[in-house]
């Protein structure tokens, strides 16, 4: 199966994080930067897919040239081709990074003479978490689009997809080519090897041309939520403290 | 909070391993009322302990870094913290092979199992290793893997329950509160002010790690380190490791030409290096503990710069190839400008102390040495001089020095270093008046500290066919050192040689109580007639040494003390230590002012003689005394200069102390003058090594520690002066027990090695042995080892300087001295004395 996995460089913060000083942007200055982690499981699942069944994996992001570093990533752990579709550094809106997306995975096809049989995004990304990218591109590339995936099975010319609900699962039988959003609990993603790391240093980057114009959503600022401020009381270091913790129990109604 | 103290005895800020240990220690030692403040949560706050590969290898080359090694893993043992994993340096190279050798020997000087292995040996050791990529290795059963965070927890509640500890974890410290002190520039610490409240307090402890100058520079001080990466990757899980079912079940592996290591940690196999860049950070780029993805130590892995490593690890390990990165940071550990920790009280605020970049391998012990100098006055356990925080002159505590440096010797934490190895770095800080004159005379300079000193001048190359030398055999003893050295120091003895020695340090004491103060700190009578000088120690309270040097008597209020620049941070600290605080004594620097020329040899006198009238017989310049004279320089004025008639070298002349702008007309002047007596200009090669060897005389550092009192150094006079001085209950208690080691001048009798080449012991710390090989201690434990190593020219035998128990001191004793892991023929040829003109009719001439 030939795939193609669409991934975001985020930054790995703390629990507490930054904003700069202008309020456009997460302040990454100490921060370690990583991909979504609903991507890596894409990935995982792309990579697993084509181990089973055959086929290749490519994984494309769109990002400030730093993002190779995820892309040298995604080929550690066993992605086949690597493409970056550069941006100034800027954060694009959603509609200007679908167009962009959709450019090149047109490009990126024309050149294999085929379409990917299966596109996968996270469900949504981690830094500004918009839910649209995904969606956006599906549309534009006239293609199915199912989200919030936790199951992949594919056959010949479909793809049974698996959607967790409250009450259980919803399955979903996809006609392919398909666009996939998968979410974090599909698999565990392996951790990269040394040799695959060392191996990934020698995937060939393709760098994807696009005319992309801006969108119409703009970033007003970014705000910090105040700390939810929360109290610990010490119930007891003794024997005392099992009585309390009783006593709480009762009082929140579960015994 | 309403339990947060308003006051405190001590408080301690920083709950890593050496702010835990030293809590401990002080409540050993018997402090109460103290408090523990930590930024972060405990028991891991995110320091550089939370994140240590935990294991010590005891041997080192340095002394104090080797026992202190020695002796953190024998205190984590005995809380049962420790488990001896043992440990390989394995070498690719044959230069490494050398240094192995090398490493024996410590192993050997410092009581450490040990021994080398052929490859083969280390594959049965380490079975998945690749031993056709290296030539052997050196194994040390003891190498341990230690908790460092348990051992803190464990000494942190010792303290808690023997002595009342209070520890406050999530505290911030915002503000380091200080007045003035009587003496001009100090301070005193007087309190803290943290985000719960604030502290009064008579002493404060940084023990900081990563963040201790940030701390630091809010009481306006500095402690010169800066928080550095140490990369590691934790990789697994491999079934070898796992079927161990032990969190270290194989010697750790260090390859040392790679500069990486290999720590099982259970399953996984944890890959650390100090190969790649040196990557320097500033405190107020550490995140906090809530910023922090992993922990504010454990900063985002930049996986580039470990490429080679990793390339380099699956030559050594194959399996590491396959096994997953799990884990991996850009760790943070503290480094300083000369890759020695920070003790000791800061010299600029008092009642300030600092335990900081020290490593969780000597956390417990430099602990110790902490605790024990706020306790005592000086450390116990061992001399710590050289990680004295007061060693620091103003031009090592800046960013642009500290990040030189700490970038130049990471990459030698595994690296081979050379014991007279010269920093690329941060050179020409302080120079001489007289540097473009040496420049002229090719010198080649060499750094005590910040200042920089001719060691050999290549102008006298055509010595070396006079006096027959050549370079010698083997490269490493070649290394740093130049047969110039022998040369000058021949023509020393024969004619004059005239040596640049601005770089020593110059204090004045003045005022009505700088006699006094003077007495106090001195072992030896201060208080004689103007134009008068001693040389005499000055000890710590417990009566070992903390200092030689000189002082001179230059008016009725006015002493001048001259010391040697590795010590003058330390002697000055000292002074502002100890001077009266009613104001009856002032303190001023004077090195920048002067430029001294040492002119020794037996034609001094002749060459003095023609630019002065002044009486240079010993009548009229005897030794020992200090007087001002006026120099003619042709058609230009005078000059007024102090000469001192005293000799380093063994050889009659003078140190002439001359105003810092008119050093090089003196200098030119003499050199005319000399012209026709050969002087030569003339290296600190032969004044710190070839004529001291030879006369025996000591050096603070190496001959003189804290260890050793003046009747073993064979520096005791005849009677003991009324005044008090420090230490001097300790002193008269040593003198009436008399020495239980003396120091010893010992000849090497052949120095041909195994290969038949002939050697030359470079460096101290060479360990002297009884003819079976064994081991010689004293009955205080104290072992014997080579203090200086040098060659004596004159004398004509390459010697050695070191401690021999009172009972095996005796003239025609012989011994065997360690190098480079053979066994080289001594025998004693002087024990207090000298072994070359013993009588001092030279220094008459």
């Amino acid at each position: 199966m030939n795939i193609l996995v669409c991934v975001k460089r985020v930054p790995a913060p703390g629990s507490k994080i930054n904003v700069t000083s202008d309020g456009m942007a997460v302040d990454a200055a100490h921060l370690g930067f990583t991909t979504s982690p609903h991507e890596e499981c894409a990935l995982e699942e792309a990579v697993q897919i084509t181990e089973r069944d055959g086929g290749q994996v490519t994984v494309l992001t769109l990002g400030p040239v730093e993002a190779e570093e995820q892309l040298r990533y995604a080929a550690s752990v066993g992605a086949h081709k690597i493409i970056l579709v550069p941006t100034d550094g800027s954060a694009w809106d959603p509609q200007r990074t679908a167009s962009a997306l959709t450019e090149a995975i047109q490009t990126a096809e024309e050149a294999n003479n085929q379409p990917f049989e299966l596109i996968l995004f996270g469900n949504e990304s981690a830094d500004s978490g918009g839910f649209q990218v995904g969606v956006r591109v599906a549309h534009k590339l006239g293609r199915p689009i199912v989200n919030a995936i936790k199951g992949i099975d594919p056959s010949d010319c479909a793809v049974t997809a698996r959607r967790e609900i409250d009450a259980g699962f919803e399955v979903y039988n996809v006609p392919t080519p398909a666009v996939l959003g998968v979410k974090e609990g599909i698999n565990l993603p392996r951790y990269p090897t040394m040799k695959g790391r060392l191996a990934s240093k020698k995937a060939e980057l393709t760098n994807a041309e696009i005319t992309a114009k801006a969108g119409g959503q703009t970033l007003v600022r970014l705000h910090r939520p105040a700390e939810q401020a929360s109290n610990t009381e010490i119930l007891g270091t003794d024997e005392s403290a099992a009585v309390a913790i009783v006593d709480i129990l009762e009082e929140i109604g579960v015994c | 909070m309403s339990d947060f103290p308003a006051s405190a005895k001590v408080v301690i800020i920083g709950a890593g391993i050496v702010g835990n240990c030293l809590v401990g220690h002080l409540a050993r030692l018997g402090w109460t009322d103290m408090v523990l403040l930590e930024k972060g949560p405990l028991p891991n706050p995110g320091g550089s302990t939370g994140h240590a590969s935990n294991f010590i290898f005891p041997v080192d080359h340095n002394k104090e870094m080797a026992l202190l090694g020695v002796q953190s893993a024998n205190q984590y043992r005995d809380m049962n913290l420790s488990v001896d994993s043992g440990g390989i340096e394995v070498a690719r190279t044959q230069e490494r092979m050398n240094e192995l050798d090398r490493r024996m020997t410590s192993a050997k000087a410092w009581g450490v199992e040990a021994e080398l292995l052929t490859p083969a040996q280390v594959k049965e050791l380490v079975p998945f290793i690749n031993d056709d990529v290296i030539l052997g290795g050196f194994h040390c059963p003891t190498v341990s893997v230690v908790d460092s965070l348990e051992t803190g927890t464990v000494m942190r509640k010792e303290a808690i329950e023997t002595a009342g500890l209070q520890v406050f974890a999530n505290t911030e410290v915002l503000e380091m509160l200080t007045e003035d002190d009587p003496v001009p520039g100090m301070k005193r610490i007087t309190g803290v002010v943290t985000d719960k409240g604030t502290i009064e307090a008579e002493y404060v402890v940084i023990a900081c790690g990563v963040w201790s100058n940030r701390i630091a520079n809010m009481a306006g001080t500095y402690i010169p380190l800066v928080p550095a990466v140490h990369q590691m990757a934790d990789v697994g899980p491999m079934d070898v490791l796992v079927e161990t079912n032990n969190e270290i079940g194989y010697p750790i592996v260090r390859d040392m030409d790679t500069f990486c290591y290999e720590r099982q940690s259970a399953g996984s196999m944890e890959v650390g290096s100090y190969g790649h860049r040196p990557i320097l950070h500033h405190p107020d780029e550490i995140p906090s503990n809530e910023e922090a993805a992993l922990s504010p130590t454990e900063m985002p892995f930049t996986i580039d710069d470990f490429d080679q490593q990793m390339e380099e690890a699956i030559e050594l390990m194959d399996m590491l190839g396959d096994a997953e990165i799990k884990y991996a940071i850009n760790g943070l550990l503290s480094l300083t400008p000369d890759a020695m920790p920070c003790l000791g009280e800061l010299p600029d605020v008092r009642n300030l102390w600092s335990a900081a970049a020290v490593w969780v391998k000597e956390g417990p012990g430099m602990a110790q040495v902490v605790a024990e100098w706020m306790t005592y006055g000086y450390p116990r356990v061992i001399d710590p001089h050289a990680s004295d925080i007061a060693r620091f002159y103003d031009d090592e505590k800046n960013d642009e020095h500290i990040w030189a440096r700490s970038a130049e010797h990471f990459n030698k934490t595994y690296g081979i270093v050379h014991p007279s190895e010269q920093w690329e770095s941060q050179r020409g800080l302080k120079e001489s008046s007289l540097k473009a004159i040496t420049d002229a005379a090719g010198a080649e300079y060499f750094t005590a500290r910040v200042w920089e000193r001719p060691h050999w001048y290549s102008s006298n190359a055509d010595l070396l066919e006079k006096y027959g030398l050549s370079e010698r055999e083997v490269e490493w003893d070649n290394r740093w050192w130049s047969p110039l050295i022998d040369a000058e120091h021949m023509n020393l003895r024969e004619n004059a040689g005239m040596i640049d020695l601005t770089a020593f340090q110059i204090f004045d004491l003045t005022g009505p109580g700088a006699v006094g103060f003077a007495e106090y700190l001195s072992v030896n009578k201060v208080d004689k007639p103007v134009g008068t000088s001693t040389y005499t120690p000055w000890l710590n309270h417990d009566g070992g040494f903390h200092s030689d040097l000189t002082m001179l008597r230059l008016g009725d209020d006015h002493i001048r003390v001259v010391t040697g620049a590795f010590d003058g941070g330390r002697d000055e600290a000292w002074i502002k230590k100890y001077m009266p605080t009613d104001g009856s004594v002032s303190v001023a620097n004077r090195t920048e002012d002067y430029v001294t020329i040492g002119l020794w040899g037996p034609n001094a006198p002749a060459i003095l003689s023609q630019i002065t009238d002044a009486d240079l017989s010993h009548e009229g310049s005897p030794y020992g005394s200090v007087r001002s004279i006026s120099l003619s320089l042709g058609d230009a004025a005078g000059v007024e200069v102090d000469i001192f008639r005293i000799s380093y070298v063994g050889d009659t002349g003078w140190e002439i102390y001359i105003p810092w702008v008119q050093g090089p007309q003196v200098w030119e002047a003499i050199a005319a003058a000399g012209a026709e007596h050969g002087l030569r200009p003339t290296g600190a090669g032969v004044y710190a090594v070839g004529g001291r060897v030879e006369k025996g005389y000591r050096l603070m550092g190496a001959e003189l520690e804290s260890e050793y009192n003046p009747v073993e150094a064979g520096l005791a006079r005849p009677k003991v002066k009324a005044a008090d001085f420090i230490g001097k209950e300790a002193y008269l208690a040593a003198r009436e027990k008399g020495p239980d080691a003396i120091m010893c001048t010992l000849a090497v009798e052949d120095n041909t090695d195994s290969q038949g080449r002939k050697r030359f012991i470079q460096g101290g710390n060479a360990p002297i042995l009884t003819n079976d090989g064994e081991r010689i201690l004293d009955s205080h434990g104290r072992v014997s080892v080579v203090t200086t190593a040098g060659n004596g020219p004159s004398y004509g035998k390459y010697l050695c300087l070191g401690y021999l128990p009172t009972e095996l001191a005796e003239i025609g004793n012989t011994f065997k001295v360690m190098y480079m892991n053979e066994l080289f023929p001594v025998t004693v040829v002087a024990t207090t004395g000298s072994a070359f003109d013993p009588d001092d009719t030279r220094l008459k001439g």
